[in-house]
């Protein structure tokens, strides 16, 4: 065949790398040697930064793109996909990350926000965009923006679950009312949801959002990744809860077993014991900034 | 017709597999322990992260059992990751990756680059009929040396990042095992499923 067909950037091509992430744990990792444990933990991709959200939290301040040199190190070092993040409504720092080849750019909360208007029109990349939500409506306006992954935002950096099923529960009781409704009632729906009928209308037809749904935020042990399995998400993110608590090889390992094992307590039960000290957490009244609460 | 295709579901886009199956009317069974081998009659090993699901094959006792069960015959079809997890080579890939080894290709682990490489492309694939075959290729391996008794049912044309053109297999057939670097779960068309299937069916 000629070369002449082969087409790059298209959806299909963005959205399938999230298909190929499913039931899968993505790690944050802020040096080389971190990510070389989740790598042989069994991650399916890192995410590259240089604080986890925890520090974040703690140091405060202005939180942005992590250095260049730093996510090039950790490229260098894994044979899995490198994620790396942007601040919201940040084209500059995509732009940045697109020309380092990272293979998903997160538009995070995570990070202080650079646009209270608008978020990135990503549409405009060739490399694929995972973006927060805490609701179905958050989630399809992300969508219609071109994200080709959702995660739940849970509350990142709290080590405590309690949002990141709000936010699940949230979003996969919507999707079955869109189920359920009559066609009729789906104009209502979209307005309500201040999101595209047309992406009401798919889910209607398919019963489904129209990419992957992933968790984040607050999650620290196997338990935690099986809970958010059985509510309905595909994969999950981890961040702080791994590199903060007290072994992260063996954390990290129990935590993609547990990914893949969520229905089965028998092997839940194994691989829960012995992890030494979790993360220590948060209370999600105690968290004087709210993350979940950027973007728009 | 009553097959069951077992679907490797450690990690990975096994469900769009099981959909797959579903609409050319063959059932199929999630494998994610050894018991839910017991009575297939072939099995996908799906995309996803060839490093993750081998960690998970050995830590789930699936590993021994597959390999002894591809030794004794089993139909395979093995997408992307599953076609990593087949070959008898793996170039780029981590020192301890384990796979069955059974295939004789020798293949480059995201061959092709990153995902800003990744692509889709139209492919004429022998012993289908019809229009071309819409591939999507994601961070997909590339086939570098086939053996003799490989039978390449298709090839792609691909400008490479070192500047080279070249001509890739990238479906690949020997005895009951079949290979291809791409998705087809990722599309609506079901025909080198199919063709997979007609492979079990012709030696029932």
């Amino acid at each position: 065949m000629d070369a002449q067909s082969n087409e790059f950037g298209t959806a299909r091509v963005k959205r399938g790398l999230a298909e190929m992430l499913r039931g899968g744990v993505i790690m944050d990792v802020v040096n080389a040697g971190q990510a070389k444990i989740a790598e042989d933990a069994g991650a399916v991709a890192v995410m590259a930064l240089e604080r986890v959200p925890a520090d974040i939290r703690r140091d405060g301040g202005v939180a942005r793109m992590s250095d260049p040199a730093l996510i090039e190190e950790i490229q260098a070092t894994v044979t899995i996909p490198v994620m790396a993040k942007a601040r919201i409504g940040h084209f500059g720092e995509a732009q940045i990350l697109q020309a380092l080849q990272v293979d998903y750019i997160d538009e995070s909360e995570v990070l202080t926000p650079a646009d209270e208007a608008f978020h990135i029109d990503k549409w405009s990349f060739d490399i694929p965009f995972v973006c927060g939500a805490t609701n179905l409506g958050e989630a399809l306006r992300r969508i219609s923006e071109g994200a080709c992954m959702i995660r739940s935002k849970g509350e990142a950096g709290t080590g405590n679950v309690v949002e990141a099923v709000r936010h699940l529960r949230s979003i996969t009781s919507e999707i079955k009312k869109i189920i359920l409704a009559d066609p009729a009632e789906l104009f209502g729906i979209a307005k309500n949801l201040q999101a595209p009928y047309e992406l009401v209308s798919e889910i209607h037809r398919t019963h489904h959002l129209p990419v992957p749904l992933f968790c984040a935020g607050g999650l620290a042990t196997p338990a935690d990744a099986a809970l958010v399995m059985q509510l309905g998400a595909e994969a999950v993110f981890v961040g702080s809860g791994i590199f903060k608590s007290g072994d992260p090889a063996k954390r990290a390992r129990a935590i993609v077993e547990a990914t893949t094992h969520y229905m089965d307590p028998t092997i839940l039960l194994k691989v829960s014991r012995n992890l030494g000290e979790p993360m220590v957490g948060i209370n999600a009244d105690e968290v004087d900034v709210k993350m979940a609460e950027r973007g728009w | 017709m009553g097959l069951i295709i077992g679907v490797l579901a450690l990690q990975g886009d096994f469900q769009e597999h099981a959909l797959t199956l579903s609409q050319i009317g063959v059932a199929s069974r999630e494998v994610r322990n050894p018991k839910d081998l017991i009575g297939i009659d072939g099995l996908i090993l799906p995309g996803g992260e060839s490093t993750t699901m081998s960690m998970l094959l050995e830590s789930s006792g699936l590993f021994p059992e597959i390999a002894s069960a591809l030794k004794d015959g089993l139909f395979v079809f093995g997408t992307c990751a599953g076609m990593i997890l087949l070959a008898r080579e793996v170039l780029d890939g981590r020192s301890d990756q384990g796979g069955f080894a059974l295939m004789d290709i020798s293949v480059r682990r995201n061959g092709f680059g990153r995902q800003i490489r990744s692509f889709e492309a139209d492919l004429l694939v022998k012993g289908i009929e019809g229009p071309p075959i819409r591939a999507v290729f994601i961070r997909a391996p590339v086939v570098e040396k086939v053996a003799k008794e490989i039978e390449i049912l298709a090839e792609v044309s691909y400008s490479f990042d070192d500047d080279s053109k070249r001509v890739v297999p990238v479906v690949c057939g020997q005895d009951r095992l079949l290979a291809c670097s791409f998705h087809p779960e990722l599309t609506s068309d079901t025909r080198l499923h199919q063709l997979f299937i007609s492979k079990i069916l012709s030696e029932k």
